[in-house]
């Protein structure tokens, strides 16, 4: 007999939006300690909450995106608990009535069929303040308190961390999609819990779980998935029992630690928030934030196969971030060359992206400047290698391919009088490489391509002049 | 009682009085507030009303009023001083809320009755007493210091804006704002013998009023007669973005409604608030006034709210379940009072509330903490909501086929000091007759209606459906003047 994992997810998705959950304060990340702070979001006497519409419309919209249904009627309630970074020492959250409910996320293993992680729900909240320790204090920066929250709920659906990861990776990708929030776990908005229990294979019932928390990166989760089922199967298989407890991850000794037993769990006394009015959706607003949802990142990956004729591999490759998507069916369109634009993007501009840690929407290259050069390749106004060249130096400090072109004089030489000249003198000084040539050995050829080249600093076409020597040789 | 100075006698001052005095040019706002100053510094030695009063800002602000009137403004309250309940959020003011907890809170913002008063040209002359979160029904709970039934100084002014009750009633305020939660406005002001208005909840905006129990509470006038009730309840009401509990009804002239007759209106008598235990001295003067009705023009009919004997129950479910959270933000974190010596976060808060907290205060947390809490939450909270429901669908009927409801603010006059004190539960038997309209959402005014023969006020109370206010401020102004005119 063997054991089997069964794995939960919570994410949480800080949500894009100008002000605060319940207040006009901005959300913007990196001001000064307590600059984007009032008397709602700092829980002053008196202070009360004021919903923000944009958040409801971007949790619903995700739903959306996830195949969540989306009840017409639901509501805020307080979850109590003390702690200093908590203005209010209650949380608005929802508990028993969230805004989207069910729904999931398909995922594809290697050499496994394609499976639909299924969702609990997903509900709105307001994030809470910062704690920061000093050397003889401790202080709170309350900037953070009140940004809006989103909790993405799965079913224990999953069974191993790979699975967990896929998950992950899947979920974040429809987010960015939907364009409802940044999901940068370094940033911290993005952030996920996981519950996990063991039990053998043939039990009826689930293990017991524990919660763990602290992971900041898709790896640290993965890592702490592996950690605490081997963690748990050695407890039981050496006789012991699991306690239902939340556990922290530590990422340095790759290790999880016991936060708090289920003795010490929180009782939260959800009641319903009397200081807000419940949620109340019409088929008509719902169907409206239906019509505007953007494509998922599957259907986007069958169309562009089918529109651009590229291998299912590029597409899943360019999908993957709907900006790059959105980037290479730009250049394609403008190029004409789908195939083209997928080579440059695929090649030149992820490895750039990924040497210099670049965002797609960081980069110099318009999408004018890659279409135009892709153009002067194919009219053979460029060679492949000074295009390189080109895109480089547009990769570094943006401007007009055309341009740079002239001004590096790049330009090909496709007359067939200058290349001819130059062929007859690669053949005349090179009599050993057509000797060669003429006793069958079709690499000479090549040579003699190459220092064609050479001599003209890499501006003859390599076509021309491939051609023009076999002819001049047979 | 002598508080006439300069020609005021601020024993009867209304607010329209005064109005008249100030647009004529009879007087200004600054003799006004210097006059009712050294009324305060006579009287308020044994009253002990106010917990704050900084005569050079309220003289600044009553300057301030008279220049404007002086450039030809004249905004409905330029002028008028007006004290304060210590649980409104007035900028650059103290807000203790009665507590010690919030030592050396200074209210960063005004509250939006604040801001619409101010808008209006009032002066905010001080802070009143109350009990502490205006949790308590005598004002003994503030944990500042001990207000003074103007009309026996050894009973209480009743509560919880007691402060308020007291220095209208004992003239040393022209009008006051309280709050009412279970019956915290009209109950001090049948104890002080002055005017008290609970308006419908969501009528006036509660942003800025430190949350008791947040789907109970609102804010309401205290006043020397109804015109002056009706008069700040216009001032005030209306919807308010920062609070999504506040309801979007046109804001009438409450004034044109007090037409000084009750012809072709009906008003229930509920034969569950005239029942045994109703002090009989109580129960003859609102019988008395219920004739005044009638001779009036009103039809009189009685009534039943039959769930009336579960109200004392529902309410102390509701309003401390709501007040465990409502006051878990006073943890000495952001501000107010913090204990020294905390050894880390959960030790603080542990310190700070138990120091800063009085006993009524920590008594409601528990029991609100208490019928929240895993395996208690269906059996307490959610039997309390369904109650609710039924008491709000109790008060429906009644007002199918009445106008208005009258019946006694409190079951007995003012108490002794001291009286109620170690006796909870006695002292929350006394808002039987006030917490129902806070749980059904309707209006409550409370308005004078003669003496026991020791002298001490009693208030009939004039429930009106939500949204109701002009029904039973034109009932109370047409009672009130009838009885100033026999």
């Amino acid at each position: 007999m063997s054991w089997i994992a069964t794995i939960g997810l919570e994410t949480h998705v800080q949500l894009r939006t100008e002000s605060k959950m319940f207040c006009a304060c901005s959300t913007g990340f990196g001001a000064p300690p307590n600059t984007h702070v009032c008397p709602v979001c700092l829980g002053y006497p008196g202070a009360m909450p004021v919903m923000n519409r944009r958040a409801v419309e971007l949790t619903v919209r995700s739903g959306l995106m996830l195949g969540c249904e989306i009840p017409l009627y639901s509501k805020f309630d307080r979850k109590s608990y003390f702690y200093p970074d908590m203005p209010k020492n209650y949380q608005i959250s929802q508990f028993d009535q969230p805004l989207c409910e069910g729904g999931g996320v398909d995922i594809a293993l290697e050499g496994q069929p394609p499976r639909r992680i299924a969702l609990t729900r997903i509900h709105l909240e307001e994030d809470v303040g910062k704690s920061m320790h000093f050397r003889q204090s401790s202080g709170v920066d309350f900037n953070r308190a009140g940004v809006p929250l989103m909790e993405i709920v799965s079913d224990p659906d999953m069974h191993t961390p790979a699975e967990a990861m896929a998950y992950l990776v899947a979920l974040k990708q429809i987010l960015l999609y939907a364009e409802v929030g940044d999901c940068n776990l370094e940033k911290g908005n993005m952030r996920c819990d996981v519950n996990i229990s063991v039990a053998r294979d043939d039990a009826t019932e689930l293990g017991t779980k524990a919660e763990i928390k602290n992971m900041n990166t898709f790896r640290g989760a993965f890592h702490a998935l592996e950690y605490e089922i081997a963690r748990q199967i050695e407890t039981l298989e050496g006789g012991g029992r699991i306690v239902q407890e939340t556990r922290r991850w530590d990422p340095d000794t790759q290790m999880t630690y016991s936060m708090r037993t289920k003795e010490d769990a929180h009782d939260y006394r959800y009641f319903p928030e009397p200081d807000l009015m419940p949620v109340e959706l019409t088929e008509a607003q719902i169907d409206r934030w239906r019509a505007g949802l953007p494509e998922l990142p599957a259907a986007r990956r069958e169309r562009m196969v089918e529109e651009y004729g590229i291998p299912p591999y590029d597409a899943a490759v360019l999908a993957a971030d709907k900006r790059v998507g959105d980037y290479f069916e730009a250049v394609a369109r403008q190029s004409g060359n789908a195939k083209a634009s997928s080579n440059w993007i695929m090649t030149e501009m992820l490895r750039l992206l990924g040497e210099q840690e670049l965002e797609i929407s960081e980069v110099r290259v318009t999408v004018e400047a890659l279409a135009g050069l892709i153009g002067l390749v194919d009219h053979g106004t460029l060679n492949s290698n000074s295009a390189k060249d080109v895109f480089a130096e547009l990769f570094a400090n943006g401007g007009d391919p055309q341009a740079i072109v002239a001004a590096k004089g790049l330009t090909q030489v496709s007359d067939t009088g200058a290349i001819e000249g130059l062929v007859q003198a690669a053949i005349d000084a090179n009599p050993q490489s057509v000797e060669d040539f003429r006793n069958g050995k079709t690499k000479a050829a090549k040579f003699l391509v190459g220092q064609v080249m050479r001599v003209s600093k890499g501006k003859a076409n390599p076509q021309m002049v491939g051609e023009m020597i076999e002819r001049m040789l047979s | 009682m002598d508080n006439e100075s300069m020609g005021f006698n601020f024993n009867s001052l209304t607010v329209h009085a005064l109005q008249e005095q100030l647009q004529s040019g009879a007087t200004t706002s600054v003799e006004a507030v210097t006059s009712l100053l050294a009324a305060i510094a006579e009287r308020d030695g044994e009253l002990k009303a106010y917990v704050t009063l900084d005569a050079e800002d309220a003289l600044a602000q009553a300057a301030e009023a008279d220049r404007r009137r002086a450039d030809g403004e004249d905004a409905p309250l330029l002028g008028i001083p007006l004290a304060i309940k210590d649980v409104l959020n007035v900028t650059g003011q103290p807000c203790t809320c009665g507590s010690h907890i919030l030592q050396g809170y200074i209210a960063p913002y005004d509250a939006t009755a604040i801001a619409k008063l101010r808008q209006a040209g009032a002066v905010f002359v001080g802070r009143t007493n109350m009990d502490e979160f205006a949790m308590g029904g005598t004002t003994e709970n503030s944990s500042l210091q001990v207000t003074h039934n103007p009309h026996d100084l050894d009973r209480v002014p009743g509560g919880s804006s007691g402060g308020s009750a007291a220095a209208v009633g004992g003239g040393i305020a022209v009008a006051a704002l309280g709050s009412d939660t279970g019956g915290s406005i009209r109950q001090p002001a049948s104890f002080c013998g002055c005017v008290g208005l609970k308006p419908t909840y969501g009528r006036i905006s509660r942003y800025g009023l430190t949350a008791f129990a947040s789907s109970l509470d609102q804010i309401g006038p205290m006043t020397h007669d109804v015109r002056d009730a009706a008069l700040l309840l216009g001032a005030m009401a209306g919807v308010d973005p920062m609070d999504s509990s506040s309801v979007d009804c046109p804001v009438p002239d409450y004034t044109a409604a007090l037409s000084g007759d009750l012809k072709g209106m009906t008003l229930g008598l509920p034969q569950e608030y005239f029942v045994k235990g109703v002090d009989p001295e109580v129960e003859s003067a609102v019988r008395a006034a219920v004739a005044r009705c009638r001779e009036l023009g009103a039809e009189i009919r009685e009534v039943s709210l039959p769930h009336t004997e579960y109200a004392i129950a529902t309410y102390y479910v509701i309003a401390t379940a709501e007040a465990s959270a409502n006051l878990a933000r006073f943890d000495g974190v952001r501000y107010g009072r913090r204990a020294e010596g905390a050894t880390d976060p959960i030790d603080m808060y542990g310190k700070t509330r138990a120091q800063g907290f009085g006993p009524e205060v920590k008594r409601r947390i528990i029991l609100g903490t208490y019928v929240l809490s895993g395996g208690y939450h269906d059996a307490y909270y959610l039997t309390a909501q369904k109650v609710r429901t039924l008491i709000r669908r109790d008060f429906e009927q009644a007002f199918e086929e009445c106008d208005a409801l009258l019946s006694p603010v409190t079951p007995t006059p003012a108490y002794k000091i001291g009286e109620k004190v170690n006796d909870p539960l006695q002292m929350y038997l006394g808002d039987m007759f006030t917490a129902t309209a806070n749980l059904a959402g309707i209006c409550g005014l409370s308005v004078p209606c003669g003496t026991t023969a020791a002298g001490l006020p009693v208030g009939l109370q004039i429930m009106g459906p939500a949204f109701g206010e002009e029904q039973i401020l034109r009932v109370g102004h047409a009672y009130e003047q009838a009885e100033a005119g026999s």
